[in-house]
């Protein structure tokens, strides 16, 4: 009898967690949003990259994002942006140095462009990451930067 | 021995409960719904994978000179995995290959939407949407 017991309650919970998948899927956290919404063309760049006028002047030009339609409906864009501006490099007061190196009245939209990246990635890593056709773009931190996804960069 | 029959009845409910995920590509209610649904704003009571196919291997004009065709990323093969122009992987198109695919209204609506306008420099219709539907799940 107990054996029945078991099995019937294994039956019903694999029932049940069949279920509850479509009500998992209905409430995406912004964090979730934002990685499954960046990720599903380039890999998510931490928020803290950029300060948050960069997010705002990126979020509120999506349909021409660097040449591509990347557009969103509203109720999306609206939660990636809040996520972006919380976690911004200037979020909560945080100024590091590198942002302070950029003057208040300029908005940088690429990352790659920031002082500190093009420092550490110079013409010749560039001109590398272009011709070789696994990474193809300095934007590809994976194609060097094994952990970059995890935001692990220590690795050169 | 009379356990019998109610462990023989359990295990076919956890079969079912496990195996009930897998099903055939073509018989997803979500996926049929979207095409009903373009069915209805094209007007149509059919739509041609033949069509669909053409439209998709196409060169078009109008939109980015670099994205001419769906082909650009998705390759000339739906049933291969494509790239997007920052080199990500993008998960095959035909149905056969990935069930998932099109059972997503919100998802489908956004990226004809995208990449239309990206390859076309356009909206598609719903004719034309309703077409490379019927031909990527017919591959």
């Amino acid at each position: 009898m107990r054996r029945h017991i078991i099995t019937t309650i294994l039956a019903l919970a694999a029932v049940g967690t069949m279920a509850m998948q479509p009500a998992q899927a209905a409430s995406k956290s912004p964090g979730t949003m934002f990685a499954e919404e960046c990720s599903a063309c380039h890999m998510a760049f931490d928020p803290g990259f950029l300060p948050k006028r960069s997010w705002r002047a990126i979020m509120g030009n999506l349909s021409n994002h660097f040449g591509e339609d990347a557009s969103l409906d509203d109720q999306t864009r609206n939660a990636i942006e809040r996520y972006l501006l919380s976690n911004a490099a200037d979020a909560n007061g945080r100024n590091p140095y590198w942002l302070r190196r950029i003057p208040t009245s300029q908005t940088p939209l690429r990352i790659t462009e920031l002082p500190w990246f093009t420092n550490e990635h110079g013409a010749r890593a560039r001109a590398w990451a272009k011709s070789n056709p696994k990474i193809g773009s300095i934007s590809n931190c994976q194609g060097c930067h094994r952990g970059a996804a995890r935001g692990v960069f220590d690795d050169d | 021995m009379k356990l019998f029959p109610n462990l023989i009845l359990s295990g076919t409910l956890l079969a079912v409960a496990l195996g009930a995920p897998i099903q055939p590509a073509q018989a997803d209610p979500a996926r049929d719904a979207i095409i009903a649904q373009f069915k209805a704003q094209a007007g149509v009571s059919s739509f041609s994978a033949a069509r669909g196919k053409k439209f998709f291997h196409a060169k078009h004009a109008g939109g980015k000179p670099e994205t001419p065709s769906c082909t650009t990323c998705h390759t000339n093969d739906p049933r291969n995995f494509g790239k997007t122009r920052v080199g990500k992987v993008i998960d095959p198109m035909a149905v056969s290959r990935n069930p998932q695919r099109f059972t997503d209204p919100k998802k489908v609506a956004k990226w004809f939407r995208r990449n239309c306008k990206t390859v076309l420099g356009r909206e598609c219709t719903a004719q034309e949407k309703g077409d490379i539907l019927t031909y990527l799940s017919s591959i």
